[in-house]
């Protein structure tokens, strides 16, 4: 990503996000006053994003000569959790298979 | 619950009795056989100790063979007990056993073994590696396959076959209905196998993606190996599931947990369901690599490049990706509603599109093409149209409004043995006899093997297309007999003959490979088939070492292109420097002996034994730990000496071609 500039652009954009994306989540959480599954889904959110963040500014999955492979790798990694614990959630509790 | 020693080895039943006394004779002879011959320390040096890929593969590929003819065996029983209405050859009982262990020894122990025993000895060689990335895990997921296997195969006769069908649906699995040990079997066994099988997986995508020879990019790499490396991906992301489902079985059976139980909380309907969400991949697990074999037969015996690389390419990730969003199409009538069924409906039909687009590929690679009929070509050229009855079929029933009707009636058994043996025994047929003579330097002989083919291929068909009819007639699957007046005799009676021929096919398979072992000539040059990829441009049987010097890949069929420029046997012996090589560990062995017990005693329930054994296996992860041996070298005048054998006898070969 910045192999040629000296200066951590990348690191430092990625510290001032994650920073902004946990108080959003400590505010959310302490001072709104929305139900316990809001707050849950929207901070849940924001890890999520926080994490795919990481990955990207802090532990550089997109370099080196696996960079490509280890993308395509969390990419279906997810792909597979989603099709596994959605799809089975899906397919036992519609239809008559819920009753 | 301690084991009842004298109810272990289950009696009574003549057929039963025979093969236990069948087993202690083998068992003996092979005792008696190796020790007059002094050949112990042979079989444990070379074999049961080795890391070398090939000669891991050649014991799967045994092992396949061996469980062809058990699995065949209780397809014969079958067929026999429904040749007439109401026969009492078989009860219902024995008749349940000999189909789910027919089941689960087809695609487990047969299918699977066959297909990672072909990856195993060729694609190393396909991509100009020495071996493969993890020589001992490679070893040690044979001899966990092999452990799996072989506990599961002694449950006819110790304690009881599993009788639940291979597909184990609870609640008749459950301890509820099935009391008996027999299903334990099934969870644990095919735990200990599933555990090499994913050990495989990992083992094949990390020795495809780093251990190519230079300048063989993914786009030059051999369908073969490309089909390799999607199922080695097929296999990380669905086998975990499988071992969690087992897990899941176990604690149920064993432990009084209640995940699959229709009381306590339990979702019995969670089992098929998990299953299948390994169970589907699990079929394009075994059908990918046959593809692979597949194109690589079809374009060397066209004599040319396979037509739309790419875009088979595309079919394969395109198939892989689908396989994942199928499953429920196996129980649709356990009826999730229309929103659910149609999703499964639509992506089901959509596997049909790039398996199209293959086949039109193959067919457009034999256009125009010089075809040679030999038998490894016969078995490709059947595999099209047989397979695409299978594939038809399977769109009929992939609509699940229709799938109502269809469902658990023998139209379906007759599917999926339509895609089954077309699409993976021909398959594999298909690459033993292409690649026999890279693997024992003799070739199998092709007049036996046309017999082999047309046999097997007018049975295979006169077998299961009466089945279609059955079925659609209303006879169901899994059920041990019928009524007179059902009307279902006749073709039943059909059937039945044609797997005695089907049977006969297979016997001279076996008659072949004995025949051609003692009597077929050994001075087949490297490259008897003209073929285009890496493996042919080394010795046959391969040296241990593979290549002397690693080969440079410009294109695809790179050792087609290599013999245009007529690079093939210019060795600089300037270029040969030292190889380094892994040595033989006993610890795979080892591991599956503790895995083997362990999992006996898990299977009796006798749980202080099982977890007594258990120690074994941490032992051996200790060893493995402590383990600072990292190979040794070939010398370069060991290497220069090899490499004179066989390209000096390049003069006196002769092609067998034509």
């Amino acid at each position: 990503m910045e192999h040629k500039s000296k200066y951590p652009v990348s690191h430092v954009v990625g510290f001032l996000f994650s920073l902004i994306l946990t108080f959003v989540a400590v505010f959310v959480a302490l001072k709104m006053n929305v139900s316990y599954t809001i707050v849950m889904w929207i901070i849940g959110s924001l890890a999520i994003i926080q994490a795919g963040l990481q990955l990207f500014m802090f532990m550089h999955v997109t370099e080196g000569e696996d960079g490509k492979t280890n993308v395509i790798n969390m990419a279906y990694a997810v792909f597979v959790a989603i099709v596994i614990v959605a799809g089975s959630i899906w397919v036992l509790t519609s239809g008559h298979a819920a009753h | 619950m301690g084991i009842k020693w004298n109810e272990m080895l289950v009696g009574g039943d003549p057929l039963l009795v025979g093969s236990q006394i069948a087993i202690v004779l083998t068992v003996v002879a092979i005792v008696v056989g190796l020790t007059y011959f002094k050949k112990w320390g042979w079989l444990w040096r070379e074999w049961l100790t080795t890391v070398d890929h090939k000669k891991i593969g050649i014991m799967y590929i045994l092992s396949g063979v061996l469980m062809f003819f058990r699995g065949g065996m209780d397809g014969l029983l079958m067929k026999a007990q429904t040749a007439r209405p109401e026969m009492s050859f078989l009860d219902a009982q024995h008749y349940n056993e000999i189909f789910t262990t027919h089941g689960v020894i087809m695609i487990l122990f047969m299918a699977m073994p066959f297909l990672i025993g072909l990856m195993n000895v060729v694609v190393p060689l396909q991509i100009g590696a020495r071996d493969v990335a993890f020589p001992q895990l490679n070893a040690l997921s044979f001899w966990l396959f092999f452990s799996g296997a072989m506990l599961f195969n002694i449950s006819f006769v110790v304690g009881g076959s599993p009788d639940a069908g291979w597909t184990s649906y609870f609640p008749l699995a459950g301890k509820e209905f099935s009391p008996g040990i027999g299903n334990n079997y099934y969870a644990i066994a095919l735990q200990i196998a599933g555990l090499g099988t994913l050990m495989t997986g990992i083992n094949f995508i990390v020795t495809i993606l780093k251990m190519r020879a230079p300048g063989m990019t993914l786009m030059k790499m051999p369908m073969f190996t490309w089909t390799t490396l999607i199922t080695s991906i097929i296999i990380v992301a669905a086998f975990p599931i499988f071992t969690v489902a087992l897990a899941l079985m176990t604690f149920d059976r064993l432990y009084g947990t209640h995940f699959f139980t229709l009381s306590s909380g339990g979702s019995d309907m969670l089992w098929a369901n998990l299953f299948w969400l390994w169970g589907h991949p699990e079929v394009y697990i075994v059908i990918l690599p046959a593809f692979g074999i597949f194109s690589e037969v079809i374009a060397t015996f066209s004599r040319k490049t396979l037509y739309g690389y790419t875009s088979m390419v595309i079919s394969i990730v395109g198939i892989a990706f689908l396989s994942m969003i199928v499953w429920v199409h196996h129980f649709y009538t356990m009826d999730a509603g229309p929103a659910v069924n149609s999703f499964f409906s639509i992506t089901t039909m959509l596997i049909a599109v790039p398996t199209g687009v293959k086949i039109f590929n193959w067919l457009f690679t034999m256009r125009k093409g010089r075809i040679q009929f030999t038998t490894a070509m016969l078995w490709a050229l059947a595999f099209v149209p047989n397979f695409v009855i299978g594939g038809v079929t399977g769109v009929m029933l992939a609509m699940a409004a229709a799938d109502f009707q269809y469902h658990n009636t023998l139209f379906l058994v007759a599917h999926f043995h339509y895609v089954l043996i077309p699409g993976v025994v021909f398959a594999v047929f298909a690459g033993l006899y292409y690649w026999w003579p890279k693997m024992f330097g003799f070739m199998l002989n092709e007049k036996l093997g046309k017999y082999h083919f047309w046999l097997f291929t007018i049975g295979f068909n006169v077998t299961f297309m009466p089945m279609f009819f059955l079925g659609l007639k209303g006879a169901v699957r899994r059920a041990y007999t019928y009524s007179a007046e059902s009307g279902f005799a006749p073709l039943f009676l059909v059937s039945a003959i044609g797997s005695i021929i089907l049977a006969i096919g297979f016997a001279v398979f076996c008659y072949n490979i004995y025949w051609s072992f003692r009597y077929a000539k050994r001075n087949v040059s490297h490259d008897p088939w003209d073929a285009r990829t890496l493996e042919w441009m080394t010795a046959s049987p391969v040296q241990f070492y593979n290549f002397a010097v690693v080969p440079e890949v410009k294109q695809l069929d790179a050792f087609w292109h290599m013999k245009k420029r007529g690079e093939t046997l210019t060795l600089k012996e300037s270029d040969i420097k030292k190889i380094h090589m892994p040595s033989n560990s006993g610890l795979p062995f080892y591991m599956a002996v503790v895995f083997g017990i362990t999992g006996f005693f898990l299977v009796f329930e006798a749980h202080i034994a099982a977890a007594v054994a258990a120690i074994g296996i941490v032992v051996g992860l200790i060893i493995r730990s402590f383990d600072y041996n990292d190979g040794y070298y070939v010398s370069v005048d060991e290497i220069k000496q090899t490499e004179r054998t066989w390209r000096n006898v390049e003069g006196g070969t002769e092609n067998h071609v034509g």
